[in-house]
């Protein structure tokens, strides 16, 4: 390792050369582990989705290039697709509105409260994440309080909750709201209160300071809680299997039903790919329009 | 009406953090439930069975044991990998730093459905059996990013000059690893690591790709789903649950103290050099 003779360069320069070469030897191993394990799937990924069946064997394939496996996928589940995206959108939404208010309080108002309110938003995922979304099945029963009470407002359009998109919305703003809350709570704590204070000293309204002052100081935040809320609920498939029913299934569902019970593995594949590639397309033009370039 | 004003978010924050409790209340409720039918999710008769009798069910203990023994081994090898990547980012120079970000990015970017499918995907075409070394392999995959980020804002966030000073101090590189540099980031990578077993633990999706016949507690869970699930896997989630939450609470409240003590020591030490300086 001391191995590194110096030949024209300066002492000064030895030293960094050998502290990058412990860089390197740093990485190494947890990055190729990513190389491998992360990576080159989506390699072998890609390679499955264009394989096409072995006649008269179902379940089993052959490398080809059928690149027919696309239009085909997508022609028979665009459905689903779509269904996901507006599902998670919706989640996303609601889940700010959620956030926000607790983001703000914990950040601004919380005072000595703060690190026990922030261990209690990040507790709830010490509890496991299928048997929270199962008590949904209690909470939203139909002769619960809350579908009885929505009910009796006549807001309902199938009488009830669970088995229904809304049940289905309802898991994914809730199983993944604490990815809403701490970076919103992140970009909020950054807000130096003096500049809240002096846009008050200046007579703006309450609502004006949160529009002109609060809301776009947060936006780093925004852009960040809407991703890590919207890419896992696109991409989820408990919620709609335990509590939607069958005409509520999302891409995930496909996915994993093709994969895992069908066996049809360039499908699952080719939807596996167009749904990452979907997700990136959007997340880099959302990153670009909300200007947070900086946040990657 | 000023009084409801200005309480107005405070209420309203109060109210979201129970909302997120909810579930887990009918959770631990339901797990003193003695369920009429298979399924248990409408409250019939209290019953203590499913928590004196936590293994009573087939399964749900094994299951529960190779979700731990995973969530150890993945843990710690993604703690060590992790760590060592965030030392690397953080204090040295290297070539690639943009592409090696962006690998470390993009697995926390990724939905789980499409790396379960790509790995599951890699683990067909090269025929490599699929048990409990998959599930490991995969967990350790999507934990390190999460521990790099989280030991990273440590590094980051620490004094460089304590370090210059334990240089200063004629104590070696060595030393001031061992002296200074990891005690200070050692809560850090403590955190990351409990970060890393709460995920692994509760994973299900990644897991039940790459899991072949082997049973995790999710994937327990998930097959108990269809035909009602036992009371006693509530009682076993509420218990991890109490756990965790008393780990974490534990820490927060001895970091808080030790951090009160210091500030303490420092004022006294420096009112009494403040006694030393002749005011001018």
């Amino acid at each position: 390792m001391v191995a590194v003779v110096p030949t024209s360069s300066a002492k000064g320069a030895v030293v960094t050369r050998r502290k990058s070469r412990t860089g390197y030897f740093l990485l190494l191993p947890g990055m190729t582990w990513l190389a491998i394990f992360f990576a080159i799937p989506f390699v072998t990924l890609f390679m499955t989705s264009l394989q096409a069946p072995v006649p008269g064997k179902s379940g089993q394939y052959t490398p080809a290039f059928q690149l027919s496996n696309y239009p085909d996928a997508l022609a028979e589940y665009w459905p689903q697709f779509l269904r996901s995206f507006i599902y998670a959108g919706i989640a996303t939404v609601l889940a700010l509105l959620i956030a926000y208010p607790l983001a703000y309080f914990i950040a601004f108002k919380a005072g000595r409260w703060r690190a026990l309110m922030l261990v209690l938003v990040i507790a709830p995922s010490f509890a496991s994440f299928l048997l929270r979304t199962y008590a949904w099945k209690t909470i939203l029963a139909d002769e619960g309080f809350i579908t009885t009470f929505f009910n009796y407002l006549h807001l309902l359009p199938d009488d009830r909750i669970l088995n229904t998109g809304i049940a289905v919305i309802a898991g994914l703003t809730y199983n993944f709201l604490p990815f809403m809350i701490l970076p919103l709570y992140a970009a909020l704590e950054k807000i130096d209160p003096r500049l809240l204070e002096a846009s008050n000293d200046l007579y703006a309204s309450a609502f004006k300071t949160f529009r002109k002052v609060t809301w776009p100081l947060s936006l780093p935040g925004v852009v960040a809680g809407t991703l890590l809320t919207f890419i896992p609920a696109a991409g989820d498939y408990i919620n709609s299997e335990l509590l939607g029913s069958t005409k509520d299934r999302m891409i995930g569902n496909v996915i994993q039903t093709n994969f895992i019970e069908f066996r049809d593995y360039p499908t699952a594949s080719a939807l596996s790919f167009v749904l990452m590639a979907a997700i990136l397309v959007l997340v880099f033009t959302y990153i670009r329009r909300a200007g947070t370039e900086d946040l990657l | 009406m000023r009084w409801i004003r200005r309480h107005f978010i405070g209420f309203i924050a109060i109210l979201v953090l129970v909302y997120l409790f909810v579930p887990i209340a009918v959770v631990a409720v339901l797990s003193f439930n003695n369920p009429e039918g298979k399924y248990n999710t409408r409250w019939n008769e209290f019953s203590f069975d499913a928590w004196t009798n936590i293994c009573g069910v087939p399964g749900v203990c094994d299951s529960f044991v190779i979700s731990v023994r995973i969530g150890i081994i993945s843990t710690l090898v993604a703690t060590i990998l992790g760590t060592m990547i965030a030392f690397g980012l953080v204090r040295y120079r290297f070539r690639g730093r943009s592409s090696t970000n962006l690998l470390i990015f993009l697995p926390m970017a990724t939905p789980e459905v499409v790396m379960g499918a790509s790995l599951l995907a890699l683990f067909l075409n090269l025929r490599f059996p699929l048990g409990e070394m998959t599930i490991i392999i995969a967990h350790i995959m999507f934990t390190i990013s999460f521990v790099v980020v989280t030991v990273k804002a440590r590094l980051q966030g620490m004094d460089p000059g304590l370090e210059e000073a334990a240089r200063d101090l004629y104590a070696g590189p060595g030393a001031t690893f061992r002296f200074v540099t990891f005690p200070l980031v050692a809560p850090g990578i403590a955190g990351a690591a409990l970060l890393g077993f709460s995920l692994s633990f509760d994973d299900f999706i990644i897991s039940f790709f790459n899991a072949g016949t082997v049973v995790t507690f999710p994937i327990y869970i998930w097959g108990a789903a269809q035909r009602g699930i036992p009371v006693q896997v509530n009682a076993l989630a509420t218990l991890v649950f109490m756990i965790a939450l008393a780990i974490v609470l534990i820490t927060q409240l001895v970091g808080s103290r030790r951090r009160k003590m210091l500030e303490q020591e420092i004022s006294r030490n420096s009112s009494s050099v403040d006694a030393l300086v002749p005011k001018s």
